[in-house]
């Protein structure tokens, strides 16, 4: 019997991740299916990029089971890697070597033979849209083109899982959306995509379904929309103060609105009024007489189910 | 609307052996080495000439010596030679294996992206001694080929036989060092290994000076020494006075660090990289 959905990408059952006395992965299920992007979303320290490292058959599980394309990463290691793609949260490239070079090099440790790799190369490049950069040296990158070099890399063997470890961490909006671009282009090609981010709106754009990591745990999952539906109210009013006296809080202001919202987080700068119609509330708030210094309605998001799930915010 | 794939899929496969891991490295090895090789080149062609100008020819000029004193060479160019050749191989290693394994596994991750696929740490250990012995094959031979126009050279075999012996040199220095460097947390002590390890192996294992004129223990500490071995087993080589014992005992005690060296390696780096 294999405890594995059939046709699963990645199945794994209270998996579980110890380092000496540290659990920092502490029993989560997750079952990718094929064509999907799968999210993790959470905070740093959340377990996400452990997990990945498990899933990437680089790091030995702790406890629980894990399959990758229905094989064990404990005994088919070197053949689980040799079909997946990797694109790590620390770049890896090789700064001594030109883009080309990079590709090249790599493609040759999945057992290719030089003349596919070499044409594979220059549809890679291509795809990344670095053809021109292909005799540049990797330390003339900007850093969303390192960021593109290393997606190209993963996907030098074709693989049907790619693996994204925080893909646009640390990229300007602009470089972020084309990598976006690129990765919405792999997906309708059918690969399956799995990333970790603790961006919300990196996981709305990119993902079908997504589990959000706090401490360890899977907290909630499902897709982007039905979380938000779950967890949170349509819209978000903002009422910005300024931030509470050392001590203080803005406790006794949210009770004068909690009546207007069906919830209300208190914020060290910020009140978050959660109803379906915010433009009402914010009416309500300001015939009450409150003088906040500035509002804002908009829609719930992610960080707001985050907030909710776990009362902290995804990024501090 | 699905998009065409990108080209036709080329899925990779798992290695078969070890060194058909390894070998699945040797185009970075080669593509890396293109970039650097000017360098090294100039250095080892250079270096050894001067050593043999400075040591053999000048400082050998003064040295008047029975050649029952100095193991049987008939100068001290004759004797000081093949020392210097077999502590090149070790400096070459030292070289090799300290600062750019450290650069590999900690602070370019090469290592990482080397492993990230199919290939696993006895690859990526096996194709590195791989280039190191490659880089001491290359400057034992510039050196023997750069020293043969002054006739220190008994017989052609015995040149012959001295290159492989310094690769077998280079290995017993490589593989353990490289063990120490991969579980390395912090570069310093590298300083400590030049200072402390190579210098005094390079100035005191028989290179320069026949050890027998080294005063108890200090003659049994140096024969112990791994480059002693390297050295007469070279020595025993160029001035043709090879004996099958003494030159089987070098053999095995080189080798053997060559084992240890590995195994401690594939440990230290597993211990390192896979958590």
């Amino acid at each position: 019997m294999t405890l594995s959905e059939p046709g699963s990408m990645i199945h794994a059952a209270d998996l579980r991740k110890s380092f000496g006395g540290f659990e920092a992965v502490r029993g989560i299920d997750v079952d990718v299916r094929p064509g999907e992007a799968f999210g993790f979303l959470g905070p740093n320290g959340a377990g996400k990029s452990s997990t990945m490292r498990m899933v990437a058959a680089v790091s030995p599980v702790s406890g629980g089971t894990l399959r990758i394309l229905g094989m064990d990463p404990a005994t088919d290691g070197p053949a689980i890697r040799a079909r997946i793609g990797v694109c790590p949260q620390e770049d890896t490239l090789d700064t001594e070597l030109t883009v080309w070079e990079n590709l090249f090099v790599y493609g040759r440790y999945f057992g290719l033979p030089k003349a596919e790799v070499r044409e594979k190369v220059e549809e890679l490049l291509e795809f990344v849209q670095l053809t021109d950069k292909a005799k540049a040296m990797v330390d003339d990158l900007s850093g969303g083109m390192k960021r593109r070099l290393t997606i190209a890399r993963s996907l030098v063997n074709s693989p049907e899982l790619l693996l994204l470890d925080e893909p646009t961490t640390g990229l300007d909006p602009q470089a972020r959306h084309v990598v976006w671009d690129r990765l919405f282009r792999l997906k309708q090609q059918g690969v399956t995509l799995v990333l970790t981010t603790h961006y919300m709106d990196e996981a709305e754009q990119l993902t079908d379904r997504l589990v959000v990591m706090d401490k360890g745990l899977i907290v909630a999952e499902g897709s982007p929309l039905a979380l938000i539906a779950e967890h949170s109210t349509r819209e978000v009013a903002e009422l910005r103060f300024p931030v509470a006296a050392e001590g203080g809080t803005h406790e006794p202001l949210a009770e004068s609105v909690a009546d207007l919202a069906e919830r209300v987080e208190v914020l060290p700068d910020r009140l978050l009024l959660y109803t379906h119609d915010g433009e009402e509330t914010m009416a309500k708030v300001h015939e009450r007489g409150l003088e906040p210094i500035a509002t804002l309605v908009r829609r719930s998001t992610l960080e707001d189910v985050f907030l909710r799930l776990t009362g902290r915010t995804l990024v501090d | 609307m699905a998009t065409e794939p990108i080209g036709r899929p080329s899925p990779g496969t798992a290695p078969r052996s070890t060194l058909d891991g390894a070998l699945r490295l040797l185009d970075y090895w080669t593509t890396a080495y293109r970039r650097t090789w000017k360098g090294s080149a100039v250095s080892s062609f250079v270096v050894p000439l001067l050593y043999v100008l400075a040591m053999g020819v000048l400082l050998g000029g003064f040295v008047e010596a029975d050649p029952a004193t100095l193991e049987g060479a008939t100068s001290y160019l004759a004797f000081v030679v093949p020392g210097m050749v077999a502590a090149q191989s070790m400096t070459t290693v030292f070289g090799e294996v300290t600062y750019p394994v450290m650069g590999m596994v900690k602070w370019h991750k090469t290592y990482y992206a080397m492993t990230a696929g199919p290939l696993a740490v006895p690859h990526v250990v096996l194709a590195h001694l791989g280039f190191v012995a490659f880089r001491v094959a290359v400057t034992a031979a510039v050196f023997l080929a750069v020293v043969t126009p002054f006739g220190v050279h008994e017989s052609w075999w015995g040149v012959l036989l001295a290159f492989p012996a310094q690769v077998l040199i280079g290995l017993a220095f490589a593989a353990p060092i490289y063990a120490f460097s991969a579980g390395l947390k912090d570069e310093s002590a590298f300083a400590l290994v030049f200072r402390l390890g190579m210098i005094p192996l390079f100035l005191f294992s028989g290179a320069f000076f026949p050890v027998a004129n080294l005063d108890q223990p200090l003659e049994t500490l140096a024969v112990l020494t791994p480059l002693w071995h390297g050295v007469d087993l070279t020595r025993m080589l160029t001035l043709g006075t090879l004996e099958a014992g003494p030159a089987l005992v070098h053999v095995a005690y080189l080798g053997g660090l060559v084992v240890l060296g590995w195994w401690w390696a594939l440990r230290r780096l597993e211990r390192r990289m896979v958590v």
